[in-house]
């Protein structure tokens, strides 16, 4: 769509910025990134009239220009720089009309820089209910500029909103917040002279801010410091003065314009709930009984759609098998591209369902409750209150967790969050835990009820989320960070979710998996397919010629299996073959052949390939009959070396260990390096993991053997 | 006295605070010389606090409580 104008939403958080931000623009909404920095940038188009349309870009939530998180820095770079493609030609700034006098800082704040802006004060009918009544006529001529009442809860409002919109001039008319003069006069002046404006607030914010900004020459920031030396500019003893001017000069606004009738009862439903829920002995319970209800969630709601994805991708395998003309491209479409896009799209349940809870538990406030309750335990091991989340969320599936650590406000907190989160043991290995628990561990009871088989698998858990601390804690003390950690936060009022919210969040982190993620999946399955599929020429003609003399042969029992015989041989000699072999000598110490080599390369996109390759690659041995099961092959797989069966309890321990802590796992990869933006971060983790997964199983194949 | 010494219940009013660099971020929270403060609660396991300012509930922990000094 074609805009004519640009329009930025700017707020502090909990205002419902992103709900007004949804109902303008509908699904007509991408998420693009802001140039060198790990921040989404939302933009949506919006019809304001017949014929004009508005681009609209929603800033991440702050409580001033003053940025405490990577995030809130956006916020100033975008409305300080004209040459910025995302720099808007109007601002709105949503402010909660519940809690007006906090929220109007930021707007004195953004007014002073003088762009054309517009007020919006949204929960009016919420404020309206807890006695406050807003004269916004008065406020709109104090502040000179349009004030508009909505409530995008309500869906109130939006046509007033758009209306100024386009009855907002290009030049802006607002009343000055503070006189930034009387602060740093000289300082103000020089700038001024220097860059060419004859913004005194904008000049300011330079003096503040330069260090974070990235459009000037290094001669450039050489002056700036300069004007601050020269000038004595002490920067956090200036932002404390003007911040106590702006709000006096805000109570001098709001006299008279502001009455509060009700103020005793409003807290009073909110209070109730938190005494319940961050009780001192109830608190944990409830939390741990919510956390069990959305893990349960994420498994059992998912199961039906997750087969019938996997269903219908076999079938349209099968399908494309018998339909399509035999040959290369047929096989490349349909055993890779098309089998990796099955791994990618089997994933948007569990996805979908974290993320609709989350954002379940963040609309109604009980997130920052959980956050409140947990802080302490998780800052002893690095990590932040607001860790929590995205760690349960890895017992599902690390990749919808990992995105979901954005909201951790300090970088390292964040950092050590994505690092850890895949240690935890996720869905896709417990096929493998479950298949190798029972190859080794007998189905005999203790105590004659508690299962030897699921204490084995509930101790491979606590293995886990034990390795997620300890790795958490020792990165602490390696990370350094300049970013001191605060945890000032809001608490905001109990709210009912609002559903289209919750619909919305669902959509877009679906989305944005599928085609951030998926571009990286859908690649590697590609290689994996032509590394599984072709091998060095000579063997291939030598087992090609081998099997058309058996074909000549007739041999009834020799035919029956001949086709996955075939294959197995062809599996073994190809290129991922001939690595497995290659790699023997590495892995021989922890107790693993040159086959379980061959599943672990292929476990490298996901790890739930293992029971797959396992099952092609243990047909070789069995060419007597199909009928056993894998773990039945398995079970009978002998080393070739000792003559001994493979799966000692000794190496399935130890591959279980590897397993656990390697990471087997392409999508993560991909979400991480999305998320930091950086490769410097997956391959950190990439290498430590399986540093971690070979020691780990080399001592316990050692000391068990 | 500070702000981290109060037990839920108690109010008190802001008078200044002994960190320059954080005084910045609790004043934009509405936190400003003169406002009244009243503890909430405290977390479970004792630490962040609630304390309600300026109209809303606001979160910290007590290391950054006992930067504001109260009357």
């Amino acid at each position: 769509m074609d805009a004519d104008i640009k329009i930025a939403l700017v707020g502090n958080p909990n205002t419902g910025k992103s709900t007004l931000f949804n109902l303008l623009t509908g699904l007509n909404q991408k998420i693009g990134n802001f140039p060198g920095i790990t921040v989404d940038k939302k933009i949506g188009y919006c019809k304001l009239t017949a014929n004009r349309n508005a681009q609209i870009i929603d800033l991440p939530g702050a409580y001033s220009l003053y940025p405490k998180s990577k995030d809130e820095s956006i916020v100033f770079q975008v409305l300080a720089d004209a040459n910025n493609p995302s720099h808007p030609d109007i601002v709105v700034v949503v402010a909660d009309a519940t809690n007006l006098r906090r929220n109007l800082l930021l707007y004195t704040q953004v007014a002073d820089l003088n762009i054309p802006v517009i007020l919006a004060l949204n929960m009016t009918d919420m404020a309206l209910k807890e006695g406050i009544n807003i004269n916004i006529d008065k406020l709109s001529e104090r502040l000179g500029v349009q004030v508009v009442a909505i409530s995008a809860r309500s869906n109130t409002g939006l046509t007033q909103l758009k209306q100024a919109i386009v009855n907002t001039t290009p030049i802006a008319t607002q009343v000055k917040g503070a006189d930034m003069n009387m602060l740093a006069a000289d300082a103000i002046k020089d700038v001024k002279a220097m860059v060419g404006t004859d913004n005194d607030y904008f000049a300011l914010q330079l003096l503040h801010q330069h260090e974070h900004l990235e459009r000037y020459t290094p001669a450039q920031y050489e002056q700036f410091e300069e004007i601050e030396r020269v000038h004595h500019f002490e920067s956090s003893k200036l932002q404390a003065a003007e911040t106590i001017s702006r709000y006096r000069y805000l109570s001098t606004v709001l006299s008279g314009v502001i009455e509060d009738t009700g103020a005793v009862k409003k807290f009073v439903m909110s209070d109730r709930i938190d005494s319940i829920v961050t009780n001192r002995f109830w608190g944990f319970f409830i939390f741990l009984f919510i956390l069990f209800f959305v893990f349960n969630a994420i498994f059992s709601w998912s199961s039906y759609p997750m087969e019938l994805i996997e269903e219908s991708f076999a079938w349209l395998t099968q399908m494309g098998h018998a339909k399509l003309p035999p040959g290369i491209l047929t096989d490349l479409f349909l055993d890779g591209i098309l089998a990796g896009l099955g791994g990618i799209v089997i994933f948007i349940p569990q996805i979908a369902i974290l993320f609709a809870f989350i954002s379940i538990l963040e609309d109604t406030g009980y997130m920052a409750r959980v956050t409140f309750m947990m802080d302490k335990i998780m800052r002893k091991f690095g990590l932040s209150g607001r860790s929590v989340v995205p760690m349960i969320g890895s017992l599902a599936c690390a990749v919808p967790s990992i995105m979901s650590a954005r909201t951790i406000e300090n970088w390292k907190d964040r950092i050590i969050t994505i690092m850890v989160a895949p240690l935890v043991s996720c869905s896709a290995r417990l096929p493998v835990y479950t298949l190798l628990i029972s190859l080794i561990i007998p189905n005999e009871r203790v105590l004659g009820i508690i299962s030897l088989q699921a204490l084995t698998l509930m101790g491979m858990y606590v293995i886990s989320i034990l390795a997620a601390v300890i790795v958490a804690f020792v990165m602490k003390l390696i990370i350094k960070s300049k970013e001191k950690s605060y945890f000032i936060m809001e608490l905001p009022v109990y709210r009912m979710p609002r559903w289209t919210n919750v619909l919305y969040t669902m959509y877009e982190k679906s989305k944005t998996f599928v085609f951030e993620a998926g571009k990286v999946i859908i690649a590697i399955s590609i290689i994996l397919w032509v590394l599984a599929t072709y091998g060095p020429p000579k063997r291939f003609e030598q087992i090609e010629k081998k099997y058309a003399a058996i074909e000549l042969q007739k041999d009834s029992v020799q035919i029956s299996t001949l086709e996955r015989d075939k294959a197995a041989e062809k599996l073994e000699n190809s290129y991922a073959g001939v690595l497995g072999h290659s790699i023997e000598p590495a892995i021989r110490p922890l107790g693993f052949d040159w086959k379980i080599g061959i599943a672990l390369i292929t476990s490298f996109a996901a790890r739930e390939a293992f029971v797959g390759t396992m099952a092609t690659i243990y047909s070789v041995d069995n060419s007597e009959g199909n009928e056993g099961t894998i773990r039945d092959k398995m079970k009978d797989a002998v080393d070739a070396n000792t003559g001994l069966p493979l799966f000692t309890f000794a190496t399935g321990f130890s591959l279980m260990l590897f397993y656990a802590f390697a990471m087997q796992c392409m999508s993560t990869v991909a979400v991480v390096y999305r998320e930091t933006k950086s490769w410097r971060w997956p391959l950190i983790q990439l290498v430590y993991m399986t540093v971690l997964a070979y020691i780990a199983s080399l001592i316990a194949y050692q000391l068990l053997k | 006295m500070k702000l981290s010494q109060l037990t839920p219940g108690e109010r008190g009013t802001i008078v200044a605070f002994t960190d320059l660099e954080m005084s910045v971020k609790l004043m934009e929270m509405g936190c400003l010389p003169g406002e009244v403060v009243e503890v909430e609660r405290f977390a479970p396991l004792g630490d962040p606090m609630a304390i309600r300012v300026a109209g809303y509930q606001l979160c910290l922990r007590k290391n950054e409580a006992s930067v504001i000094i109260i009357s």
